[in-house]
């Protein structure tokens, strides 16, 4: 079986991530609870002709991809995976809307053929001309490590030599206040900083695009080698240890291998305890990491933490916003990470230097 | 009529997303498809819709269409004859 590496990545989130050269050097902080992506100039990066029909999701995911597909030298690539939990919510809204307010008449082509779940890995395709596999997982908070456990299987049996792997969600205005309704989202502003610190229910929503050309063929620019995923839709906090200590020995690790933790903790009082049983139980010394106060939550927020677990591996550097506590190891070797959603959709994840 | 050809401008211009484009750009005389403005099928089937919301103007046959929207004044021609509202 072949080894699977990170060759390239390319992310537009809440930070300004989408030059590859910075290491989140200048944090933006929000006081918000809804946070929106900090969008690159879109004509540099699609012709205006192509751009006029693309909602904001679809931009992200298209020009995210395209820095990825740029860092890895590549012009064309075997198949396109992407997962996203709520697709292009933005265009649905839009023609949900207009069924509405126009008595279920004069309805209108683009939005409803711009909504679907898969347009993003479409339009990917068609930028390119990439005739190949294209697949989009759509599994609530699991949707970007579905897409990962395709690409890394068809790579393990040599099945493709480049994949390009993302996870894509836009934030939607009529969504968002559903959320808000539900108390999904908190119901207060919050500072950035204070976030994973919070006393109250609900996250604070973001959206986010990260891409990743995954191969298996090692290049002197590879981030990481990705030893495994693991997913899980129902996952009792008693049973979490025990599951997680059998995925590692799946990998022949032990908890005592892992240099770091990265957690999607979102400063949710009720959900956030399932990442207590790993940060005050087998990993209390070992550095922590979090990232949602920067990223906010979103469906696909787990591939942010993909890409800050390559950049923590590649530049051997942990940024002090991300850093939970004041532990300090000399090098990082292995990384994980988990993620869970209100207490299910549960994610492991394994990262080697390479 | 020039109100209206100003109004079908404004109203392509925001429907169909050509935010590069201002009005002054577009000539009352400019081909709306092809080497003109560019516009494609998608457009086309967007034009329809709008001919019925706002004119209350149906095409039942979309063949009409490509002589319809030659152009703005074609267009706005076709609109001040057969509207409805």
């Amino acid at each position: 079986m072949e080894k699977v590496y990170i060759n390239s990545i390319g992310s537009i989130s809440a930070q300004k991530t989408f030059d590859n050269s910075d290491f989140l050097e200048e944090i933006v902080t929000y006081e918000d609870n809804i946070i929106p992506v900090i969008e690159p100039n879109y004509k540099d990066f699609i012709p205006p002709a192509a751009a006029r029909r693309m909602a904001k999701g679809i931009k992200m995911g298209v020009v995210a991809s395209k820095i990825a597909l740029e860092e890895a030298n590549l012009t064309d690539i075997d198949a396109i995976i992407t997962g996203t939990g709520m697709g292009c919510v933005r265009d649905s809204e839009k023609f949900v809307t207009a069924i509405l307010d126009n008595n279920e008449q004069f309805l209108t082509p683009t939005s409803f053929i711009q909504s679907t779940h898969n347009t993003v890995a479409g339009q990917i395709a068609l930028g390119i001309g990439c005739k190949g596999y294209n697949f989009t997982y759509v599994h609530s908070s699991v949707s970007f490590e579905s897409a990962l456990i395709d690409a890394f299987m068809q790579l393990e049996q040599k099945e493709a030599e480049n994949i390009l792997v993302g996870g894509v969600d836009e934030s939607g205005e009529h969504t968002n206040a559903i959320n808000k309704l539900i108390h999904h989202i908190k119901p207060e502003k919050i500072n950035s900083k204070e976030l994973l610190h919070s006393k109250t229910g609900g996250a604070v929503f973001g959206e986010g695009a990260n891409f990743f050309v995954l191969s298996n063929k090692k290049q002197d620019y590879s981030y990481a080698q990705l030893l495994g995923v693991k997913t899980y839709n129902t996952l009792a906090k008693s049973d979490l240890l025990a599951n997680l200590e059998v995925f590692l020995k799946e990998n022949n690790l032990s908890f005592a291998d892992i240099d770091v933790l990265i957690i999607g903790n979102n400063g949710d009082i009720d959900y956030d305890n399932y990442y207590s049983e790993l940060t005050n139980g087998p990993f209390k010394d070992t550095q922590q990491v979090a990232y949602k106060h920067l990223s906010g939550e979103f469906n696909t927020a787990s591939a942010f933490g993909f890409w800050l677990g390559a950049k923590i591996l590649r530049t051997q550097q942990i940024p002090s916003p991300v850093a939970l506590n004041a532990i300090k190891n000399k090098g990082f070797e292995n990384v994980l990470l988990y993620n869970q959603y209100r207490g299910k959709n549960h994610s492991f994840t394994l990262l080697r230097r390479c | 009529m020039s109100d209206l050809k100003q109004e079908l401008k404004e109203k392509i211009i925001t429907q169909l997303n050509l935010e590069d484009i201002a009005i002054e750009e577009i000539a009352d005389n400019d081909p709306l498809f092809g080497d003109g403005l560019g516009l494609d099928s998608i457009d086309a089937l967007e034009l329809i819709v709008m001919l019925d919301k706002d004119y209350g103007i149906k095409l039942t046959d979309p063949k009409e269409g490509k002589k319809i929207f030659e152009s703005i004044e074609v267009m706005a021609n076709y609109i001040a004859e057969h509207r409805t509202k």
